[in-house]
């Protein structure tokens, strides 16, 4: 789960970890009053989701509580643009008003799983303020790392020999140990799945600072924070896969035009890619899991019909404790409740599933039944030419 | 042969008279499994469908003589069940369990790594020897006794292999869902490390998907160690980055884990990569010539 830059920095200030004093506000009066309060410089951040904020225009310096009304009142609203959001952007609901800070040096600092290791890894670079990916891949050597031991967790010395090794020196040592040290903290007490500072900077007057600040939740284990349900924001999420979620569908929506409703996810990746190699372009990825009832068809059929671009769906049902013949009442049933207006291809294998092809084809609707994946892939994808 | 599971295992069920554990007790011992005992805390001396309950592992282990265990421990307390077990000693543990916290996996991984046991997914459909012993949740039927290994991150994935060899006559020695999570007990290079070994398997199926480096690892494995064909897809080809498709493990993130850079290390390797998902039982069978 996703959560936006001033929810993360609560959390971190929770933590003891250091990040500059600001507030967030969604009227550009807001703005002033708090950069007033601030005193100083301010900086007015937006907060949105994606990263790249500041490229887009999402991240404005201001030099007095006027100038930070007026950036806000730029800020706020705005379809923000950046790499991440698509060319559509993210309206600007709320910005942060934050004490500007004298940076000396920008750092990278991000703790997530090294799933080769199954541990937690550390890792810190004095490369900061840009893509860490794009540093890790021209220059690894310039990124140090750290394993955590899942029995004891993150220590000192570990934290030590990073803060040196990213050139800190004197109390500075300490200082960047100890934000290091919390931070891990916070990963584990929070149950995050990424906590990535970017940069984390030294000021002039000598304070070690997440500038910025990116957290995810797993979502695995919010039902052991139950206050972090309302840190979500559902704007920030495609609705379709909002409603989706709802009714416990795994739905994911792409550019293509072919729906596709599948039981299991990889399964429903393969089923992408077939159609893919088909000809065709997949609209969705959706995981229907292991039910498939009438009911888990119905809402399926509706989300995929929700979106406008789907010219045809595909259904590719591997039933294994699940029988297809049932599978195919669901198919028969929800199309009776549904004006499904495009064509319709149905693949069932596994338990039952010639008694299931044999129903769908004496049934008076319109289905084309695809024999095997690659059948009905192909069916699909000549269904649109 | 076959690995890890044959007729003489012994298998305990962790959360046997829950909804999913006693529907798939019954279906594993209609399969013809020895289930041998069960858990569930508070319900010890009972008994479902001739077979005993106790409130815990080790108390079960003792009066069993259990050698693996499967579990259908809902997910806030899987990863103590998964500890559970390997304290119980046993040799095989079958994690069926989706949606368990990274933390706990972090600290349940690490100790079963410490003791004798290895663990199997979790969120994964189990493993089968086909005709000897199913531990999981599959349908028995698509198997036939074979000479093929299955390696799968994935459920209906695997199915639909198992579908394609069964079809053209080809069996399966064992087929083992390793699971769709970042952790899991058992990896690919596990998994063909055992078949390599195995007499009675003549060649290896191995169904990857997006997200990691566990199949770029076992493509290294293969062509460094492995004598015996192998066999690859990965989905996930038309997957977009940064979204996690489904399985916790199967998100391609910073660039890394496309299913293109897979293929292309498989490749190299001398694995038959497969580029559609309906070509992997031909592919086997042209590679058995």
């Amino acid at each position: 789960m996703k959560i936006h830059e001033f929810q993360a920095k609560e959390i971190l200030r929770h933590y003891r970890v250091a990040v500059p004093e600001g507030k967030v506000v969604t009227t550009p009066d807001q703005a002033e009053a708090a950069a007033g309060d601030l005193g100083g410089k301010v900086v007015v951040k937006a907060q949105i989701h994606a990263g790249g904020r500041g490229k887009g225009g999402g991240v404005k310096l201001a030099a007095d509580p006027a100038a930070a009304r007026q950036a806000a009142a730029e800020i706020l609203g705005m379809q923000l643009v950046t790499h991440q959001t698509g060319p559509e952007g993210q309206r600007v609901k709320q910005v942060l008003i934050e004490k500007a800070s004298d940076i000396e040096h920008e750092f990278y600092l991000g703790i997530t799983l090294d799933r080769a290791q199954s541990k937690l890894v550390v890792m810190a670079s004095r490369e900061g303020g840009v893509e860490i990916e794009e540093v890790a891949a021209a220059t690894p050597e310039k990124i140090l790392r750290e394993t955590a031991d899942p029995g004891v967790g993150l220590q000192p010395f570990q934290a030590t020999r990073l803060a040196f090794g990213l050139g800190f020196e004197g109390k500075q040592v300490r200082q960047a140990a100890g934000f290091i040290l919390n931070l891990y903290r916070a990963f584990v007490g929070a149950d995050c799945s990424i906590a990535e500072i970017n940069p984390l900077v030294t000021t002039a007057d000598g304070q070690v600072l997440a500038l910025d600040a990116k957290i995810n939740f797993d979502a695995n284990a919010l039902f052991r924070h139950e206050d972090f349900a309302a840190m979500r924001d559902l704007d920030e999420e495609a609705a379709l896969e909002v409603e989706a979620s709802k009714h416990d569908l795994n739905y994911i929506k792409l550019d293509g035009n072919i729906g596709c409703m599948v039981n299991g996810a990889g399964l429903a990746m393969a089923t992408m890619d077939i159609i893919k190699l088909s000809g065709g372009e997949p609209a969705n990825f959706l995981d229907v899991g292991g039910g498939a009832s009438a009911e888990t068809v119905e809402n399926g059929f509706r989300i995929l019909l929700s979106d406008p671009n789907v010219q045809a769906i595909l259904i590719n049902i591997f039933g294994g404790i699940v029988r297809c013949d049932r599978v195919a009442e669901g198919v028969i049933q929800a199309r009776k409740n549904i004006d499904v207006n495009v064509p319709l291809v149905v693949r069932l294998a596994g338990t039952n599933a010639d008694v299931a092809a044999e129903m769908l084809e004496n049934s008076d609707m319109d289905f084309t039944v695809g024999h095997g994946l690659k059948d009905a892939a192909e069916k699909v994808a000549a269904a649109i030419q | 042969m076959s690995v890890l599971v044959a007729e003489n295992t012994r298998l305990f069920v962790q959360a046997i008279t829950g909804a999913e554990g006693s529907f798939h007790t019954k279906q594993m011992i209609d399969y013809g499994t020895q289930v041998v005992g069960g858990a569930t805390p508070g319900k010890g001396g009972q008994e479902f469908e001739g077979v005993p309950v106790f409130n815990t592992v080790a108390e079960g282990v003792a009066a069993t003589s259990a050698n693996a265990s499967v579990i259908f421990v809902p997910p806030p307390f899987a990863a103590d069940a998964i500890m559970e077990a390997a304290d119980a000693g046993l040799e095989l543990i079958v994690c069926i369990t989706e949606g368990i916290p990274e933390a706990d996996m972090v600290k349940a991984y690490q100790y079963v790594q410490a003791r004798s046991s290895r663990l199997i997914g979790p969120n994964c459909p189990g493993i089968i020897s086909p005709g000897k012993c199913k531990i999981g949740i599959m349908p028995g039927f698509i198997h036939q006794p074979g000479r093929i290994g299955i390696i799968s991150r994935s459920g209906t994935l695997t199915y639909e292999t198992v579908g394609q060899l069964s079809e053209r006559g080809l069996g399966q020695s064992t087929a083992i869902g390793i699971g769709g999570d970042p952790i899991i007990g058992t990896r690919f290079v596990d998994a063909l490390a055992l078949f390599k070994d195995d007499a009675e398997t003549d060649a290896v199926v191995m169904i990857g998907e997006i997200g990691g480096s566990a199949e770029e690892e076992a493509a290294a494995y293969v062509k460094e160690h492995y004598d015996k064909p192998v066999v690859g897809f990965i989905a996930g080809r038309t997957a977009p980055p940064g979204r996690r498709m489904g399985h916790a493990g199967a998100i391609i993130s910073g660039g890394k884990g496309t299913a293109d850079d897979k293929m292309a290390a498989m490749r190299d390797a001398g694995v038959h990569v497969c580029e559609s998902p309906a070509e992997i039982g031909e592919t086997v069978e042209r590679t058995l010539g």
